[in-house]
């Protein structure tokens, strides 16, 4: 580890490493810094990407990491009645995540970026009122390294951002508690689609999903939101007992995490410092998928990085472009995802189950993509739910 | 009170560091410590770990 760089990393998954690939390749000096022994281990992940997104990360769909194609998705009501999604262009793929974050890392650290695993950020350091470098325990030992910018990619977990000042803290509203089995001799119906179970019962507040990562192996976990006593494994192994061709299966990996749900950040920035990922909250709050996010959000950061450094500029009016651009193309529309969610939670088993005939898949994908007029026909259309539009506000 | 974290349910997945409001949580070696001057025993974290591996006991 030198005792300089142009940008210090923390953290090295998706968002650290992909940010990490692209600002080295324009020739900065960067440091990525892991705290965990391997990166990609364990996952906390369902492993979903769509194309387009893949794309956006620099690569093709067609590298050892893809799990599986997939080719659409199917939403299941409370009463288990279907609604097929439209098919996105170029389909989607379950991953293998701890071979797609280490490709990650593979990439950043042929484009030039150094990378440390064991290596862990406790606290900032300063100068003259600026943050000015990181406090890192590398294999025990205390270092202080420098650099222009830090970047905080610490994940669901992160602190960071709240050393540098900025009210990143979540609150059981933010974020949902999240459990899965990767389970192997499973039943799949169509195991090139993504089968997801809506209901209060099942999962309040959240959602249960089988994600194939093969014809008979599949992610099979839930989110929940709140608490009512009951653990998201209490839901998920109820749920599971129920289907035998599910209970069957045999349990290969268990994972659990949080989900980020909300609760974007005003300002991710400020004087040398920027946060992205899962720290910033970048996640879609209806389906929790934060790796389409962080392959827009990286584009934007390493963009306004490599200027700022060209800039010799790195102050928080500089990097206040990074804040002006996402909100611009991600954070308007994740905002009114937001509250879109906030009001999907007040309807009830029942009314979903009514409501169903008249809604249809596209309607499911605007609501994810934020699209509010579209809820607000759908709750006009269903004098059940009318009352609900107040919640939009 | 003191909050612990039952080791055989623990997966490490530091769930209950993303929710801790006094930041009394860090997840290090893969095992989740307990800062206790931090800790404000308001079991949020309880209520929203995924697999019931926290729990406050008596000091015993
Ligand atoms: C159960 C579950 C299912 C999910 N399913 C999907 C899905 O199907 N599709 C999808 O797109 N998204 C999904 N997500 C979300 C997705 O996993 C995250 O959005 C994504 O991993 C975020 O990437 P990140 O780089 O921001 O954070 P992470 O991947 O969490 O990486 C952060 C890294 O920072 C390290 N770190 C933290 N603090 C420090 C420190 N102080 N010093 C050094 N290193 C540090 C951590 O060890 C970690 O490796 C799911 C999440 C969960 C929990």
């Amino acid at each position: 580890m030198d005792e300089e760089y142009d940008i210090i990393i923390v953290g090295g998954g998706p968002a650290g490493t992909l940010t990490a690939k692209m600002c080295a390749a324009k020739g900065l000096k960067v440091l990525v810094l892991e705290k965990k022994p391997e990166i990609g281990a364990p996952k906390r992940c369902a492993e979903g990407i769509g194309h387009l997104d893949l794309l956006r990360a620099g690569y093709t769909g067609k590298e050892r990491f893809i799990a599986q194609t997939i080719d659409g998705a199917i939403v299941y009501v409370p009463n288990g009645a279907p609604i097929e999604l439209p098919k996105q262009p170029g389909g989607g793929y379950i991953l293998e995540r701890k071979v797609f974050d280490k490709f990650l890392a593979y990439d950043a650290a042929k484009a030039g970026a150094k990378i440390y695993t064991k290596a862990e950020v406790f606290d900032l350091l300063w100068s003259g009122g600026k943050i000015a470098g990181a406090k890192v325990l590398y294999n025990g030992e205390q270092k202080d390294i420098y650099s222009k910018i830090i970047i905080a990619a610490d994940g669901v977990e992160s602190k960071i951002p709240r050393i540098a000042g900025l009210p990143s803290r979540n609150t059981p509203r933010t974020i949902e508690s999240g459990y899965q089995y990767e389970m192997a001799n499973i039943d799949i119906k169509d195991p090139h689609k993504i089968h997801t179970y809506l209901g209060n019962e099942i999962a309040p507040r959240g959602y249960i999903w089988i994600f194939p990562k093969g014809s008979h192996i599949a992610n099979v976990g839930i989110g929940i939101n709140g608490s009512d006593g009951k653990t998201a494994k209490y839901y998920l192994d109820k749920w599971i007992s129920s289907k035998p061709g599910i209970k069957k299966g045999s349990i290969i990996e268990e994972n659990s995490g949080g989900i980020p749900i909300g609760g974007f950040l005003e300002s991710m920035t400020t004087d040398n410092f920027l946060t992205i990922g899962d720290a910033a909250h970048q996640v879609n709050p209806i389906h929790g998928g934060g790796l389409a996010e962080t392959s827009f959000s990286a584009e934007i950061a390493a963009k306004v990085i490599i200027d700022a450094i060209k800039l010799k500029d790195t102050s928080n009016k500089t990097l206040d472009r990074y804040n002006k651009l996402w909100w611009e193309k991600r954070g308007n529309n994740l905002k009114k995802t937001e509250k879109i969610l906030h009001v999907l939670e007040k309807v009830k088993d029942s009314d979903i189950n009514l409501a169903q005939s008249s809604f249809h898949g596209q309607d499911i994908l605007d609501l994810t993509g934020g699209k509010t007029h579209k809820l607000i026909k759908i709750l006009i259309n269903n004098p059940k739910l009318a009352t609900l539009i107040k919640y939009l506000k | 009170m003191v909050l612990k974290v039952d080791k055989n349910k623990c997966l490490s997945c530091a769930g209950c560091v993303s929710i801790c409001p006094n930041d009394a949580l860090t997840l290090r070696n893969m095992i989740i410590e307990v800062d206790e001057n931090k800790c404000s025993e308001c079991a949020i974290c309880i209520h929203f770990c995924p697999v019931g591996a926290l729990r406050l006991t008596t000091n015993l």
